[in-house]
């Protein structure tokens, strides 16, 4: 099985799904405890500059890709502001590297993160967080013992949907650290790379398929995951 | 322990403002909506921040603005009985009566768990879903949550309002024996003079966010200024004489023999009965040929007249007063006056279930903790 899946993806292929693969993985994990916190602010806490912040969230949403690109490469490029401290004292530089278009796809799937996870949160009884309260826990254990455990169908949706965004990220990842087979050249770049040269079709189609078996699956098991979260606030 | 409360708090065209002081046992904020009983509830616990003033339960302090105290909620060591039971539905019945218990210090579980699940008569339910549960059970899960959390202070609001008639019947005996087992103050809502009754060693009347009224239940249900005319009942207490074969229970009460349907009680057993102003009828001369078993005499004390066309008339039988509700014309055709040897005249029928509670003195030298 698997010697034949190998040698119906080409090595170019191969690598390019990988890395797709790779990047995702790394930009859900890593956006995950922040998109749980910014959440939980916008749906719980009254705080100055809330709808600027909820503004900030979605704004990848709306911005052209090529935009948001290009601003991380102002930002986090060699020359950017936080580009040039990160490289001076910690040796890490994002653009044109792997690592780049992780934070990239992480930046474009974060609007969908936080709306999962924001929603879930709304959806949980505050008073049902009182309750606990009053039997002793402190707010950090009320979120890890009720609201935590009530959410966390709503979270894995949220990752999912982050982790499929993240595989289909294209524009700004190609501004941000532009196409480079085996570094930067994800599913999405492979694909326009191989429209680029003659023959390539059948490459391209083969990743065509790869994409589409990758997005559904990750649709119909957030899907699942969500109905789940409404059973258990339910409480059945 | 005494239940000091005295706080102010404002918020959208409604003001707070109370200072009292409750003596142990059971202390019920009485009042319709609207009037603050629930606030006040919610400050105790702190999940309120009231503006100013200061809560505390003997010596210790739950919140005071003047030292700048204010112990969190989890830090109260409270059990709180939520009208909603507010069960997590995440997790097993087992689950949530531990739930309180795995906060409190060790030294405090003195509860144990089988106790308190037998006396609650959950133990069948123990590993289902707050979800699979009925009102009733879902309540008196609630119940032993708060219980094996082992509180300092146990408070309830509206515990029953959820429920229909036959499970209040059912799970207010819990409370009873709470207030007579469990030696932790108790501060319970309630807009029902049934259980206000059966329960309250302290009644605080609340109206508008003042304090109407606070006193034992008897003297607060009798005072038409808190409760209000219709409200107006009486709670006297009595002794379980023997069960007759006609399904009559007859009880002994300062006043005479009283016959009521087949009531709980093992004879000898004290209880409190709570009767509704206006299912007593006033007689001058004890009535003849009557179909009405319940006779019983007294002296007027007072006779009380509102703006409307009714009267409420105390008659006093040594410690205990029953409160009669009529109409003005009534008092006046009879020639009603303070001091005049009156009868009393109830349906045997009159008095619910529900307004039949279990009693026992509570004594102040039982020290919590």
């Amino acid at each position: 099985m698997g010697g034949e899946w190998a040698n119906w993806l080409g090595p170019a292929e191969w690598q390019a799904v990988r890395l797709s693969l790779r990047v995702s993985f790394w930009a859900t994990i890593c956006s995950l405890p922040l998109g749980v916190l910014v959440a939980y602010a916008l749906a719980r806490w009254d705080f100055w500059g809330k709808q600027v912040l909820n503004g900030l969230v979605h704004l990848p949403l709306i911005l052209p890709p090529v935009v948001t690109g290009y601003l991380l490469l102002m930002v986090f490029g060699r020359r950017g502001a936080v580009g040039q401290f990160l490289d001076q004292w910690f040796g890490i530089v994002l653009s044109f590297r792997w690592t780049g278009a992780a934070v990239a796809a992480a930046i474009m799937a974060c609007p969908l993160m936080v709306r999962a996870i924001r929603l879930a949160i709304e959806a949980v009884d505050p008073k049902l967080e009182a309750a606990a309260s009053t039997l002793g826990a402190s707010k950090l254990w009320v979120f890890a013992t009720v609201t935590l455990p009530l959410i966390l169908s709503g979270i894995i949706a949220g990752a999912i949907l982050a982790f499929a965004k993240a595989i289909g990220e294209f524009g700004a990842t190609i501004t941000f650290v532009s196409n480079i087979p085996g570094q930067t050249q994800t599913i999405p770049s492979a694909i326009y790379a191989f429209l680029q040269v003659p023959g390539g079709e059948s490459a391209a189609s083969r990743l065509v398929i790869i994409a589409v078996v990758i997005a559904m699956t990750a649709l119909v098991v957030s899907e699942v995951l969500a109905r789940r979260v409404a059973r258990r606030v339910a409480g059945s | 322990m005494t239940l000091s409360i005295a706080i102010q708090h404002r918020f959208k065209g409604f003001a707070l403002d109370v200072n009292f002081d409750a003596p142990p046992g059971v202390t019920v904020l009485f009042g319709p909506s609207g009037s603050g009983k629930t606030t006040l509830i919610n400050a105790v616990a702190g999940l309120l921040r009231p503006d100013s003033g200061r809560i505390a339960a003997g010596d210790w302090v739950l919140m005071d603005t003047q030292a700048r105290r204010f112990l969190p909620p989890h830090r109260r060591r409270l059990g709180y009985i939520f009208q909603e039971g507010r069960l997590f539905p995440h997790l097993s019945v087992r689950q949530n009566l531990a739930y309180g218990r795995w906060f409190a210090p060790r030294y405090a579980r003195s509860e144990p768990m089988a106790h308190v699940v037998d006396m609650l008569g959950i133990g069948h339910l123990l590993d289902r879903r707050p979800g699979a549960l009925s009102g009733g059970e879902k309540q008196r899960v609630a119940i032993g949550r708060a219980l094996l959390a082992a509180p300092k202070l146990i408070l309830a609001d509206e515990p029953l309002a959820a429920l229909d008639e036959g499970r209040k019947a059912e799970i207010l005996p819990y409370f009873e024996r709470l207030r007579d087992e469990v030696s932790v103050p108790i501060v319970y809502v309630s807009h029902s003079p049934a259980e206000v009754a059966r329960l309250a060693t302290t009644v605080v009347a609340l109206k508008g966010g003042k304090v109407a009224a606070i006193g034992p239940a008897a003297q607060v249900l009798g005072d038409v200024g808190a409760v209000g005319a219709r409200g107006a009942a009486s709670v006297i207490r009595a002794r379980v004489v023997a069960h007759h074969d006609d399904g009559l229970t007859e009880l002994a009460t300062a006043a005479g023999a009283l016959w009521l349907p087949r009531l709980d009680g093992a004879p000898g057993a004290a209880i409190r009965l709570r009767i509704a102003a206006h299912d007593v009828i006033l007689s001058r001369d004890r009535p003849q040929g009557l179909s009405a078993l319940n006779i019983l005499a007294g002296t007027i004390r007072d006779i009380h007249l509102g703006n409307g066309p009714g009267a409420l008339v105390t008659l006093a039988f040594g410690d205990d007063t029953l409160t009669a509700r009529i109409t003005r014309r009534s008092a006046t055709i009879l020639g009603l006056a303070p001091g005049q040897t009156c009868h009393a005249v109830l349906k045997s029928v009159a008095t619910a279930p529900e307004d039949v509670g279990t009693l026992r003195q509570h004594s102040t030298d039982r020290a919590p903790d």
